[in-house]
């Protein structure tokens, strides 16, 4: 039981490094705060493809592969990948890594698929049974407009409590041993239910699980807020990223500026037309893979939480009237020198 | 996690408190100029029917086909989709909206084929309009017919 | 006069749709059910009839036109040939619109590209 500091947390035994990381992401995102972080901005919504799913898969294909080109490695030497996506059955992970041909796990977390393909890359290498991961997730703005809400022609507004869901797609690259900042701890969402059915307000119904990992890690690992540069929830937007900043403190974790989120960060409020903020699996990896990867490799992090968030719900639950239960998974990245 | 039932009433509180309402003043203002408008068009399309000599009837039907088709082409062009972000009700409740809720799912799923993706999906939004629509009909027929005459 | 009526009658209908999506988060396709059937049911008691001779298109082209126009071709159908009517005059009364519903997607379809909003 060394490893397992409680009932959510794990320390892993060696630090895994994260050697390298990719985002890819599409042209509203490429005019937003992040742009000139990202490794590629697609102009092109379709990819070059001639569907919105077959684009996102190829969203998928060019961050993994600029993940794996930076870290110096080549695809084969890859022992395992996880990804997953939004789409049914998880389409988009599938068409876009097909032709690796590398031993593969398709994962489904909705939005918090990043937290969770690294954070069982990162157990796999600790566990002795891989050398290198390639991890990501990819959404799509379109291909996921037309799977849960509507038709992209049709004329709906918007209410302001919605979020825009990310195009692109995030990698990164888990290595026993390497350059680059490094895992820690793992503390694993359980899913919580308050109840939110508003499906136009995915901040509100997983903020609850986003507070509720974050108050569990911190007191699985003795910790206070303080401990870290930043604590970063995945896509719970303006108005969800407040709702965690209120039940933490309510469970004596008061949160400053230090605690933010990436569908805040990924896009302008005020320049573009998102309402809430960003939503969708690449929101938490692209800004991971463009933003904060970078600044903890330079060491201008020295800890944070990612704590990529999930609203785990599919059009059949939300016509049958069901609840939106969320998850939240979070992971803690520390700069140093690698793994050795 | 199941929470109980007086954290979850909270949390709706909470989440009702935080969370910004729709801005239904503007909402409104723009459905009444836009459907107003579309409206207005649909009133000069009759005028200008009418003058040609076509009956009260035939007009009707004119004025709805011609609304129909000018917004399937807005549709495919993508402006229609964006006059409703800013208009609402005001494009979705005249019958041009009803011509968009037909035309956007037919153009969106045509990768999934002509028949199945294209037609199968066609009514996916205006199906229940007919459905009820034809059912509600049928109600006042039998009324009508039983008492009516 | 008739333009203006049309304009103000028009809008107004669409703010109570407008109303119904802000306040109650019904879907699009479940306001516009409750408009078609609204329709047709003003349009059996005579009420819709009165509002289309008052304010033209104002009346006729909002969803609620539709309804109305349901209910005064069962009607006009069951008058002409009976019970048969009750079958037939609804979904004749719409042939016009729904035929160019289909003819325009199905066009549109052919030409148009799914495009990014």
């Amino acid at each position: 039981m060394g490893k397992r500091l409680g009932p959510q947390t794990v320390r892993l035994e060696r630090p895994v490094a994260v050697t390298a990381a990719a985002a890819v992401a599409g042209k509203m995102e490429g005019e937003g705060p992040l742009g000139e972080c990202f490794d590629r901005i697609v102009q092109d919504a379709l990819f070059g493809e001639d569907s919105w799913e077959k684009a996102e898969s190829h969203f998928v294909r060019e961050a993994m592969e600029r993940a794996v080109q930076k870290s110096g490695h080549t695809m084969g030497d890859m022992d395992y990948v996880f990804c997953g996506d939004l789409l049914n059955q998880c389409i988009g992970t599938t068409f876009g890594i097909k032709d690796f041909s590398i031993p593969c796990f398709g994962v489904f977390g909705a939005c918090s698929t990043m937290g969770e393909t690294m954070s069982l890359g990162a157990m796999l290498i600790d566990g002795g049974f891989a050398e290198q991961v390639l991890a990501g997730a990819s959404s799509h703005f379109c291909s996921a407009e037309k799977q849960f809400r509507f038709p992209l022609p049709l004329g709906i507004q918007r209410p302001p409590v919605s979020a825009r869901t990310v195009t692109g797609a995030g990698a990164a690259v888990l290595s026993r041993k390497g350059e680059g900042p490094v895992i820690r701890e793992i503390t694993t969402g359980k899913i919580v239910d308050l109840g939110i059915k508003d499906a136009n307000h995915m901040g509100a119904a997983m903020a609850p699980a986003a507070a509720a990992l974050i108050a569990a890690h911190l007191r699985e690992t003795n910790r206070r807020p303080e401990d870290y540069d930043y604590i970063v929830t995945g896509d719970l937007g303006r108005i969800g990223r407040d709702l965690a900043a209120e039940l933490l403190a309510k469970e004596g974790f008061p949160m400053d500026e230090r605690y933010t989120d990436c569908g805040i960060l990924v896009y302008d409020p005020q320049k573009q037309d998102v309402h809430a903020g960003g939503s969708g699996c690449a929101c938490s990896a692209v800004t991971f893979a463009g933003y904060f990867y970078p600044k903890l490799r330079r060491g201008e992090i020295r800890r944070m939480l990612f704590v990529p968030t999930g609203a785990l719900l599919s059009t059949t639950s939300v016509q049958q009237g069901l609840t939106i239960p969320g998850i939240a998974h979070g992971i803690v990245l520390e700069s140093g020198k690698g793994a050795d | 996690m199941e929470a109980n039932e007086r954290t979850k009433q909270e949390y709706a509180k909470m989440v009702e408190r935080t969370s910004p309402k729709s801005p239904i003043g503007k909402n409104c203002l723009f459905a009444f100029l836009s459907g107003g408008a579309i409206c207005t068009l649909g009133q000069m399309f009759r005028h200008w029917y009418f003058s040609m000599g076509w009956t009260e009837e035939e007009c009707g039907l004119l004025v709805s086909v011609t609304l129909i088709g000018l917004s399937a082409v807005l549709t495919a062009l993508g402006i229609y989709g964006r006059l409703g972000k800013h208009c609402g009700a005001g494009t979705e409740v005249p019958i041009t909206g009803f011509a968009n809720s037909v035309v956007s799912p037919a153009i969106e799923f045509k990768k999934e084929g002509m028949v199945l993706g294209m037609a199968a999906k066609m009514f996916l939004i205006a199906g229940p309009v007919i459905v009820y629509g034809t059912l509600t009909s049928m109600v006042v027929g039998v009324i009508y017919y039983l008492l009516g005459r | 006069m008739e333009y203006i009526k049309a304009f103000l009658v028009g809008g107004a209908i669409c703010v109570v749709g407008q109303i119904l999506i802000d306040k109650t988060k019904l879907t699009p396709a479940r306001i516009l059910v409750l408009f078609v059937c609204a329709g047709c049911l003003l349009g059996a008691v005579g009420l819709y009839p009165r509002l289309i001779d008052f304010a033209g298109a104002g009346a006729t082209v909002p969803l609620t036109g539709f309804g109305a126009n349901l209910a005064k071709g069962v009607m006009e159908e069951i008058d002409a040939a009976g019970a048969v009517g009750i079958w037939t005059g609804g979904l004749k009364s719409a042939a016009g619109g729904l035929t160019a519903a289909i003819l325009f997607g199905f066009g549109a379809a052919l030409l148009a590209e799914p495009k990014e909003k």
